[in-house]
């Protein structure tokens, strides 16, 4: 009996934490986004020409983002049946948006006017229960190209 | 020293290549950062102690691709790539490599 009430007060503190928190995130995102707008991120490997005045330098951002127990037991469930898993989608979708704008805060440091060749590797470092993703971490890259 | 991970600097030529250089760096987590971890496994939200830990090892891997090279005498490196790899429960291998090169 205890154990189901522990179960559930888990289950709803991730419901209600995790909710709040990916709600947050995803409003500071998009703002953030805007602002960052003018720097475009472009995964082209080929350097742009005819811009001489331009010197570039290596930037990066990286996150590690947890994934609350809410979702992981959403996620458990879904393993029975199949199909798609909404919940570790948005979880891997903010993480790698975040990553892009670490870079891009980076790059606007530097007065970026761009960033190519923009790479993104994922990786799961912390293993939740029964194996299942307990945390991911999204590194973006790229070169970014500022006036001298 | 020029850092890109482009395959060639616009306006400036290569005239000497000196190979891959390399640099890794394999980190343990600490004790504490994990039970805090666990802990956030319930809430979700960013781990910043984790965040905090890579971008270190991160740092340390790519530091030392650009001590190899120097040694080299190389004044760039090109084509720069990340990569990580758990080698063992709680631990994890952050890697850097490149193309040492002597530009004009």
């Amino acid at each position: 009996m205890t154990d189901l009430i522990i179960f559930i007060v888990l289950l709803s503190l991730g419901y209600g934490f995790g909710r709040y928190a990916e709600k947050n995130h995803y409003k500071s995102i998009i703002q953030r986004e805007k602002e960052l707008n003018s720097i475009p991120a472009i995964a082209s490997r080929i350097p742009p020409v005819g811009r001489p005045d331009l010197t570039n330098q290596l930037v990066a951002g990286n996150v590690v983002i947890s994934v609350d127990y809410f979702k992981q037991f959403i996620a458990g469930l879904k393993n029975l049946l199949g199909g798609r898993v909404t919940s570790y989608e948005s979880l891997l979708d903010r993480a790698r948006r975040e990553a892009i704008l670490r870079m891009k805060e980076e790059a606007k440091n530097l007065n970026a006017e761009f960033v190519f060749n923009v790479k993104l590797e994922t990786s799961s470092i912390h293993k939740g229960r029964g194996n299942g993703i307990g945390s991911v971490e999204v590194l973006a890259y790229g070169t970014a190209f500022y006036p001298v | 020293m020029i850092v890109s991970n482009l395959e060639v600097v616009p306006g400036k030529r290569t005239v000497k290549h000196f190979g891959l250089v390399q640099g890794s760096s394999v980190r343990a987590k600490h004790v504490g950062r994990d039970i805090m971890a666990s802990l956030k496994n319930i809430f979700g939200g960013e781990l910043k102690g984790y965040t905090e830990l890579l971008q270190e090892s991160r740092q340390e891997a790519y530091e030392r691709m650009l001590e190899q090279a120097k040694a080299t005498g190389a004044n760039a490196v090109l084509n720069v790539r990340f990569s990580t790899s758990s080698i063992a429960a709680g631990a994890a291998e952050l890697f850097a490599y490149g193309t040492a090169v002597t530009l004009e």
